[in-house]
């Protein structure tokens, strides 16, 4: 049997323990979709596969023992969940009938967002969708995920791009009734951002982290919500065999234009000019630790004007830990 | 007399009231909604009747207008006492008939409760007009009708909006000029409901005695009630409110004395000098409410204090029903279950 292992693998197909099969990888951005697709992913795995799917950890359908030479029967098979999850994004496709074309970025995860949740900031999906048209089909193994707000639950804090929803509270003093939940609250659960100052709510803005909480709890909408939509913006978080570590916060209080655009420069300028092709595919994030953050930032940030309400972290220390602490040094000059 | 108009002819009497009155209707406050991407309806301004909202229920009542969230009640310094400046318009409310008896209820507890009139309290009040809003369907969680709060005579304008027409009752002499050529004359007069969906069945106030205290029916809401307050804030005759003396920062001999909205399930509300507090226990909490609701303001005024608005029921986070604990309250006292 030959078979193009890296054409295969492009086409988000996975070599596998069993010779002579492989799994496909169905991405579904934003992780929200349609049940119609259901009955696709079910045909294929009934008449292709071994009768299962496992739900991936990035919010995809992965359906084991696929015949290699089934593939191209398979590719035409799924192109209504092409049509359906990236064509109808905007996701450029040029051929319909021959699968995915491209696996290196990942399925742009999300929570279940404000379509469901209380806490939530805004719609997760629908900008995890925005992200997916502006990065997909691509190469660079990069990892994005959106949540709707602190809380985290997609954990946003091991990707290479965590995207969270936030909120700027409005106070309108006049219906505060001053009965302290919203101070309460913030002390015990968050970051102890509000206090009280002669019966009124004072917050501490470089306290606040933007979660909505207080919003949550005022009874009588004296706290609101921000007309606009903010985000923070954490980077470069990962697990892996070599540094496995908590991304960090890069940018606060931006809005969703410039993390779009943070993106794109990301793979059009940084990845791209920086990239070790030696390799046969290199993470982003040691892409970062090689050129260092100075540069990382000066990259993404070009061409981008800041409102004055961002924040943009002065530095980084990744942290995390070294699996191997003799990574640091090397004999000779390898 | 009785006018049908449409909406330009009745915004035209709303621009001409306007010079003299500022006008208030339950509007959609957009984006203003507890959870992102939600509106909510309170009262606010309207200057013509598209921006009022008739087909939902307002999450806040229109309680604030006459009884604001928080109102200072004079500004003082080393000798001087100053009230601040009321409005010199006089106010239009645009209400259901449940918020019109909700309205009196609190015209007792601040007109009628003892021998001193709430001074504050009567400035806002006496300039009020109101304009009823018909209402003869309800909304899922009204019980007015058990509370007899179904139905009132005391609006100036009657009002009827349907499909781009509008339909008024005009009682109020001095309103009659300013709509009176406008529109066609007709016969109307407003409908009210006569069965909500939920029953109600109220004890006798005089059957909730002390016995009821120790009674098991609280400790569901022990667990249940987490002291959020929004059932009192969201209530239109809830009436309870705190004192706060302020003193401004940059001169600690002067500030304001104001009061705030406060009630039996915001926490702080029995706190005391030395502080000891009574009800500590959310279930004693909704004991008071209910019982002060059924039983006390009825004993005192002769009739319910609650009007069956039901938006204690809307705005729970945890789906507590008022209505649902006064039927458990009629089973007990009234010996079985008859609201299953």
């Amino acid at each position: 049997m030959s078979i193009n292992t890296k054409q295969v693998k492009k086409n988000a197909y996975r070599i596998t323990k069993t010779r002579g099969k492989t799994a496909l990888r169905i991405r579904v951005p934003g992780g929200h979709l349609e049940v119609k697709h259901f009955d696709i992913i079910k045909k294929v795995a009934d008449e292709y596969g071994n009768g299962t799917v496992h739900i991936t950890t990035r919010q995809g359908f992965e359906l084991p023992d696929i015949d290699f030479d089934k593939i191209p029967e398979v590719n035409k098979m799924i192109r209504p969940i092409l049509e359906g999850l990236e064509l109808a994004i905007g996701v450029d496709i040029s051929d319909l009938e021959s699968g995915y074309c491209a696996a290196g970025t990942r399925n742009v995860s999300a929570c279940i967002g404000n379509r469901v949740c209380q806490f939530a900031n805004f719609d997760t999906t629908d900008l995890a969708k925005r992200i997916e048209k502006e990065i997909y089909p691509n190469d660079y193994h990069v990892k994005i995920a959106v949540t709707g707000c602190p809380n985290d639950c997609i954990k946003a804090h091991i990707q290479d791009f965590g995207i969270i929803g936030l909120t700027e509270p409005q106070y309108a003093q006049e219906r505060c009734i001053s009965c302290g939940a919203c101070v309460k609250n913030c002390k015990k659960r968050v970051t102890n951002a509000l206090n009280f100052e002669n019966y009124s709510v004072k917050r501490d803005a470089d306290r606040c982290i933007g979660c909505g909480e207080c919003i949550l709890k005022c009874p009588t909408g004296a706290l609101t919500r921000s007309r606009e939509k903010y985000f923070r913006l954490v980077i470069m978080g990962r697990t892996g065999k070599k540094n496995p570590r908590i991304a960090r916060a890069f940018l606060e209080w931006v809005d969703e234009e410039t993390i779009i655009k943070v993106i794109k420069n990301c793979y059009e300028h940084y990845i791209e000019k920086y990239i070790d092709r030696t390799l046969p595919k290199e993470h982003v994030g040691y892409i970062v630790d090689r050129t260092g953050y100075d540069l990382f930032k000066k990259e993404v940030l070009r061409d981008i004007t800041l409102d004055t309400k961002v924040k943009v972290a002065r530095y980084i220390d990744f942290g995390g830990y070294m699996y191997d602490r003799n990574t640091m040094f090397t004999r000779g000059y390898n | 007399m009785g006018l049908k108009m449409n909406y330009k002819e009745f915004n035209n009497a709303l621009e001409e009231l306007s010079r003299n009155y500022k006008i208030y209707a339950p509007i959609n406050m957009n984006g203003k909604g507890r959870f992102s991407g939600t509106d909510v309806v309170g009262y606010g301004e309207i200057n013509k009747i598209e921006d009022a909202v008739f087909g939902l229920k307002s999450y806040y009542s229109p309680k604030e207008i006459v009884f604001p969230i928080r109102q200072t009640l004079f500004y003082f310094g080393d000798d001087e006492v100053k009230e601040p400046k009321v409005d010199d318009k006089d106010t239009i409310i645009l209400l259901r008939p449940c918020d019109i008896n909700g309205i009196e209820r609190l015209d007792s507890i601040f007109l009628h409760n003892g021998t001193y009139e709430d001074i504050y309290y009567k400035k806002l009040r006496d300039k009020v007009k109101f304009f009823m809003i018909e209402c003869a369907e309800g909304f899922d969680t009204c019980f007015c009708v058990a509370m007899k709060a179904n139905k009132t005579d005391n609006y100036s304008v009657g009002m009827r909006v349907k499909n781009g027409e509008i339909y008024l009752h005009i009682k109020d002499k001095d309103l009659e000029e300013v709509f009176g050529n406008l529109g066609d004359e007709v016969d109307f007069k407003p409908d009210f409901i006569e069965k909500n969906k939920i029953e109600v069945n109220v004890p006798d106030p005089e059957k909730l005695t002390i016995d009821i205290f120790e009674h098991e029916v609280w400790k569901e809401y022990d667990e249940r009630c987490i002291a959020c307050g929004r059932c009192n804030t969201s209530c239109i005759t809830c009436s309870c409110f705190t004192m706060q003396d302020v003193f401004y920062d940059s001169n600690q001999k002067v500030g304001e004395r104001r009061r705030a909205w406060t009630g039996c399930h915001v926490d702080g509300f029995t706190d005391m000098a030395g502080g000891h507090s009574f009800r500590q226990k959310n279930g004693a909490r909704m004991r008071f409410k209910t019982l002060h609701k059924v039983s006390d303001f009825h004993k005192r005024f002769g009739c319910n204090m609650t009007v069956g608005c039901g938006r204690c029921d809307d705005v729970c986070p945890q789906y507590i029903s008022l209505s649902k604990c006064i039927n458990k309250l009629y089973d007990i006292v009234e010996g079985g279950p008859k609201n299953e």
